[in-house]
């Protein structure tokens, strides 16, 4: 019998963070054992990328599992070339993640200790494996939802101030509402095709006016977790006062599941609605990105700012998806994974700084590379990255985008393009108020340089936005085949030809 | 190869030599592959000779990289002498290299193109890291790495005793390395990798005294207002892509013919393609070169330490955008309006800076306006399809305006760090080594006869002329009126500084001596560099039928001004060197003997309108910060933060529900108050209102339902 690797995958952390929440054992054995399961999942997905076949764009390492015979959902798994990505980034971000939390995270009361956060962590790191290689709409959808549950425990637990309530209140009820429009729109589809397994649905091709209900109630939910301009409410809020660790999961991974949501089923299942849609998603695309790249310039937090700047490029992302050609929806994934790597590092960033001095606001900092430089000198590197200067790896996913955008649609691509500009303003903006300057001694009275646990979490970052920038082709290579045959497929439904 | 002096054929040929033999084989071999038939021994050695000429190609490109990441992480190690050391040795070996292939270029004008690996290939856009070596690429090669050597060398004694030495050299090489990515690009994407490298590098160059808020906010300036040009290059290149599939210069060039005519649709205009490109190409020009309207970076970019002013905005940086002129010839020459608002944009920098740097009391200021106003005539030159002519003068540009930056620097360091000139005064008999090489830089950017900037600024002028255009005439005039102010400025500079009598406080001119070796070294060579520089190098870059430039510009022949611009009347040609030596007269005598009555300036008002209009910048600035700044950061608070994202959206968002929840329950639970006639009239509310929506003709959209809801 051959290895089953994603099911290993899957339920791997799920146990051992059953096994951490409920069992009595030390905080320090519950960060070890958690750190090292996060690390052989890592290794595991590298493996997983190892034995990937690139010329193949059909499902690889498919494992099926009979959940309800009687009404055909199929408990089943499998990856392809894009999901393979996500994998590998959830993978990657993760034991960075739990590393950056090892001594920030505090025993909050009796009923939640340290060990209760990182065990969420691992259940939180299945579930998102769960959704990346499910290949069953109903568990996509539990899934995508269950994701909810550790991330509103973090918010709402470890979070920093009081606020964190509303934020958590926010974050709940924007994702919950876009579900339930969704749950809709499956429930539909269950009693159209009588099943909801993935290879299923794409064959079937639903009536135009269904596909535009349908595409409408999913991309809602989408939009939500991506987030896309009207309901990014959330999104800064929820950023502010969750912890580092939550943060850095937010930007780099749970973002995601929305685009992923979109590449995975608006696209393939509903062509026709997608063409019929894309002015309106290049419009709230295009609108958002100068809208929050105009309202991050004016933020007094640190991780605000950043939260802004993060909407306003994963909007560029949703415009490269809806560009229909192969260089801008490349680039759109390729830029997905480089956001994960770069929001979620200045992210990090934020977190040594409130490790040190417990604020996040702007206006208490300053001159800080007289007195931490080295951190000054990652803070500078992940600040030109996300202005995407090239060398970086949002260079080169935001250029593929705008190049497959112009291609599209000109004046999209115009209105994207303007992050070049406004961009540089907020984050460097933003670079010299904390490092520039004349220290702010009456604020800032302790000061030690990163540590080198905060060098370990920070390291693999660098080297990837770097590997990213100069030789993205290892990563490009998994997403050529599956995204040429996902687009191929979605043009010769519409029956036009967009080259 | 039209190289006139005889002596200086032999003493080239003797020396060089070898590299002619270097050339001609090399010219047989762009491409690596060896051919059979001949004997194993040649084959070698061919072989041999290419793999050599890479590795000189790479360590033209490396060896700063390598120098700036000795410096700048292994600063602590290597000690500070060790990483001034380690990073000016490397760009000597860069410079040393570049030369080679400037000078064996001469004699066979080869052209190097190589790729490394792969970048990005994703459907029909592969983009390599390739590099291109052709003579404009060695012009420049020549200038950034010499510049950047002497910078090198400046700066080792200048911030001798700054405790971030071996940072400030680690960028200043990083800088060079990214210049040489931007000039050795093959294609638009990997130039735009030098392109922001540079933008990059000048930040953190201008921040280096990051305390300091002028300098902070000169550095941001700088950025942004670069990424302005930088967008609109981005998007001629995605403009690029859309109209021929690729973004190597080899394809883009030689596609282009069949361009012409060709239109697409850009917002909702049907743009002409080439003409479209070429303006957003400019566009990048415009922000780099720092031309009329996206100017404003370059004079506050001062506040930087003077070898950065030296290396990025008289030699380097502002050089990029005429460069990306240059490179992209072949694109432009087939608009001929583009062209003719390129021309007008130079002239009116021209025109603009001279104006504005007649009347700045900031040393490096002037400098940097003059800088602004060199650019000015370069572009224009490209305008009026003069691309050689443009490249002319910024070499030139680079050696005398590098020279003038050095020397305001050593003044500067003289004097205590007093930059205003009102302030400093009767400098030359105590600085007379400065004081004679800023001479000598001066008349240089004046345009003095037989001075490097009068063998390129002239021909310009004549060019513009010569193209018997419109453009071309209010390009001549504007230009020769610049010439005046130009010449006027220099002299104002000058007596201000060294010939006035001192002005300063008696403490700063007690201690003040000449600078050390490492100041002065440079000033020579820059100050040879600009006296003969123009005069040995004429003839190869502007003589009539030289071959200098065989491929890498392209001019369409019915844009052929040089031999127009050759055969015009004397008095013509005359005009711009009269205007410049009767600015510098003037200004000497106004400034000898009318002193006193200068004051007359600020007294009358409509000349002190004058005076105010151009000392403060043409108020660019200020209708910037008002228009622009200003209002687009109170919107973006206002309007887009509180009243839509904290306001409109939260209302109608999740806290109109939580609270409109609460409403609705509190008033819901009037209605179930017990009286029974109370449930009677809703009932009866609701059959009479049902009825009327079912049985009524008229068909009530569903969004009169929601209306209702919400009336409710």
């Amino acid at each position: 019998m051959p290895f089953s690797y994603i099911s290993t995958l899957v339920t791997f952390p799920f146990i051992t963070g059953v096994f951490i929440l409920f069992f009595p054992i030390t905080p320090l054995h519950s960060k070890r054992i958690s750190l090292l399961v996060t690390i052989v999942c890592f290794y595991l997905s590298i493996l997983i990328w190892v034995l990937f076949d690139y010329s193949n764009d059909t499902f690889q390492f498919v494992e099926t599992f009979s959940w309800y015979p009687s009404s055909n959902v199929i408990l089943s798994f499998g990856i392809d070339g894009i999901s393979l990505m996500f994998i590998l980034l959830t993978a990657f971000l993760m034991p960075i993640c739990l590393l950056s939390s090892w001594s920030s995270i505090k025993k909050k009361n009796n009923f939640f200790a340290e060990h209760h956060f990182f065990a969420l962590f691992l259940i939180l790191e299945s579930f998102i494996f769960v959704v990346f290689s499910s290949l069953d709409l109903i568990v996509f959808y539990s899934f995508f939802e269950a994701v909810l549950m550790p991330m509103f425990l973090i918010i709402g637990i470890w979070g920093s101030r009081e606020r964190k309530i509303r934020a958590a209140y926010l974050f709940f009820i924007y994702t919950l509402f876009g579900s339930l429009l969704m749950l809709l729109g499956i429930l539909f589809i269950y009693l159209e095709c009588g099943s909801t397994h993935y290879i299923i649905l794409v064959e079937n091709s639903f009536s135009p006016e269904k596909q535009k209900y349908l595409w409408l109630a999913f991309f809602f939910s989408f939009a939500v977790k991506v987030p896309i301009f009207p309901v990014h409410l959330w999104l800064p809020e929820a950023h502010v006062e969750a912890p580092t660790a939550g943060s850095v999961l937010l930007a780099g991974i749970l973002l995601k599941l929305g685009t992923y949501g979109i590449i995975r089923y608006s696209l393939p299942l509903f062509p026709l609605a997608s063409v019929f849609f894309r002015p309106f998603v290049f419009a709230l695309g295009s609108v958002a990105i100068i809208y929050t790249s105009i309202t991050a310039i004016r933020q007094s937090d640190i991780k605000r700012v950043i939260a802004y700047a993060s909407v306003a490029h994963i909007n560029i992302t949703v415009l490269g998806l809806f560009s229909f050609n192969l260089v801008g929806f490349e680039g759109a994934i390729f830029q997905m994974l480089s956001h994960g790597v770069v929001s979620g590092a200045l992210f990090l960033c934020v977190g040594v700084l409130y490790d040190r001095h417990h604020s996040r606001l702007i206006k208490y900092y300053g001159g800080l590379v007289h007195t931490i430089p080295l951190f000054i000198t990652l803070f500078l590197f992940f600040t030109i990255a996300n202005i995407a200067l090239p060398g970086t790896s949002s260079f080169v996913g935001e250029f593929l985008i705008l190049f497959g955008t112009f291609y599209a649609n000109s004046f999209t691509a115009f209105a994207a393009g303007s992050s070049i500009v406004l961009s540089s303003a907020y984050s460097l903006w933003l670079f010299n108020r904390l490092s520039y300057g004349n220290v702010k001694s009456q604020f800032i009275n302790i000061s030690f340089d990163i540590t080198k646990r905060e060098f370990y979490c920070f390291f693999p970052l660098v080297f990837l936005t770097l590997v990213g920038g100069i030789y993205p082709n290892i990563f490009l290579k998994s997403l050529h085949s599956c995204s040429a045959g996902l687009l191929c497929s979605f043009i010769l439904s519409n029956d036009f030809n967009l080259y | 190869m039209v190289v006139e002096k005889k002596s200086v054929v032999v003493f080239y040929k003797s020396l060089f030599c070898f590299f002619y033999f270097f050339g001609q084989m090399s010219e047989r071999f762009k491409v690596p592959v060896l051919k059979t038939g001949k004997n194993n021994i040649l084959r070698k050695f061919e072989s041999c000779f290419v793999r050599l000429s890479y590795s000189m190609f790479f360590s033209i490109l490396f060896f700063p990289f390598l120098g700036s990441l000795f410096a700048g992480f292994f600063g602590r190690f290597v000690g500070r002498k060790g990483s001034v050391f380690l990073s000016t040795f490397s760009i000597f070996i860069s410079c040393f290299f570049s030369w080679f292939f400037f000078i064996s270029s001469f004699y066979s004008p080869i052209s190097f193109h190589f790729v490394l690996f792969p970048w990005m290939s994703v459907s029909s856009l592969f983009i390599y890291w390739g590099f291109l070596f052709d003579s404009l690429t060695y012009v420049i090669l020549i200038v950034v790495t010499s510049v950047s050597l002497l910078v090198h060398l400046y700066s080792s004694s200048y911030i001798e005793n700054d405790p971030h030495l071996p940072r400030f050299i680690s960028y200043l090489s990083l800088f060079t390395f990214f210049m040489l990515i931007l000039i050795t690009a093959d294609n638009f994407i990997q130039m735009f990798v030098g392109w922001e490298g540079v933008g990059l590098c000048s930040f953190l160059l201008i921040n280096f005294w990051f305390t300091r808020i002028q300098a902070n906010k000169a550095a941001i300036k700088a950025i942004f207002i670069n990424r302005i040009g930088d967008y609109g290059l981005a998007l001629g290149i995605f403009a690029l892509y859309l109209a021929v599939g690729s973004v190597d210069y080899a394809i883009v060039f030689s596609y282009v013919p069949f361009l012409v005519q060709n239109s697409f649709y850009f917002f909702i205009f049907n743009f002409d393609i080439v003409s479209c490109v070429s303006l957003l190409i400019f566009i990048g020009a415009v922000g780099k070169s720092a031309q009329l309207s996206l100017h404003t970076w370059l004079p506050d970019a001062i506040e930087g330490p003077t070898p950065v002013s030296a290396l990025i905005h008289a030699a380097t940086i502002v050089t990029a955008g005429v460069f990306l002129l240059a490179r992209s010839s072949p694109f432009i020459e087939y608009s001929s309006f583009i062209l003719n608002v390129i021309t007008f944009f130079g002239a009116s920098t021209a025109l603009f800076a001279a104006t504005t740097g007649l009347l700045q009391n900031d040393l490096k200021k002037v400098i940097a306006y003059s800088t602004c106003s060199q650019l000015g005539y370069i572009v224009f030159a490209c305008g009026v399809s003069a691309y050689h002519v443009g490249v002319f003068h910024l070499a030139n540009h680079a050696f005398f305006k590098a020279l003038l930056f050095l020397c305001a620097g050593s003044v500067i360091h003289a004097i205590g760090d007093e930059q205003d000139m009102r302030k400093i005064g009767g400098l030359a008999k105590l600085l007379p080594f400065t004081y004679s090489s800023i001479v000598i830089g001066s008349l240089a950017l004046g345009g003095f006869p037989f001075l490097s900037g009068f063998y390129s600024k002239d021909i310009i002028l004549e060019n513009a002329y010569g193209a018997f255009s419109s453009a071309g005439h209010f390009s001549f005039f504007i230009g020769s009126v610049a010439a005046f102010c130009t010449s006027f400025y220099s002299i104002r500079l000058l007596y201000l500084t060294f010939l006035s009598p001192a002005n300063g406080f008696k403490k700063r001119f007690e201690n003040i001596h000449e600078s050390s070796f490492a100041i002065s070294f440079p000033l020579v060579c820059l100050a040879f560099g600009s006296i003969f520089f123009g005069f040995f190098i004429k003839d190869s870059f502007i003589g009539l039928g030289s071959s200098f430039f065989n491929q890498s510009i392209f001019i369409a022949p019915f844009h052929l001004n040089s031999f127009s611009g050759e055969f015009l009347p004397s008095h013509i040609k005359l005009f711009p060197s009269f205007m410049a030596i009767f600015g510098m007269f003037s200004s000497f005598l106004l400034f000898n003997l009318f002193r006193s009555e200068l004051v007359f300036f600020k007294l009358n008002p409509y000349l002190r309108f004058f005076y105010t209009f151009f000392n403060k910048k043409w108020f660019f600035d200020k209708f910037y910060v008002e228009i622009f700044g200003q209002s687009g950061l109170s919107f973006a608070f206002q309007h887009t933060y509180s009243l839509i994202d904290r306001g409109f959206f939260e209302i109608f968002g999740p806290f109109g529900i939580s609270n409109s929840t609460q409403f609705f329950s509190i008033s819901f639970s009037f209605l179930s108050s017990g009286h029974l006639y109370h449930y009677l009239f809703s009932i009866l509310i609701f059959i009479f209102s049902f009825s009327f929506f079912i049985l009524s003709p008229f068909s009530f959209s569903p969004i009169f339902f929601v209306l209702i809801f919400f009336m409710m």
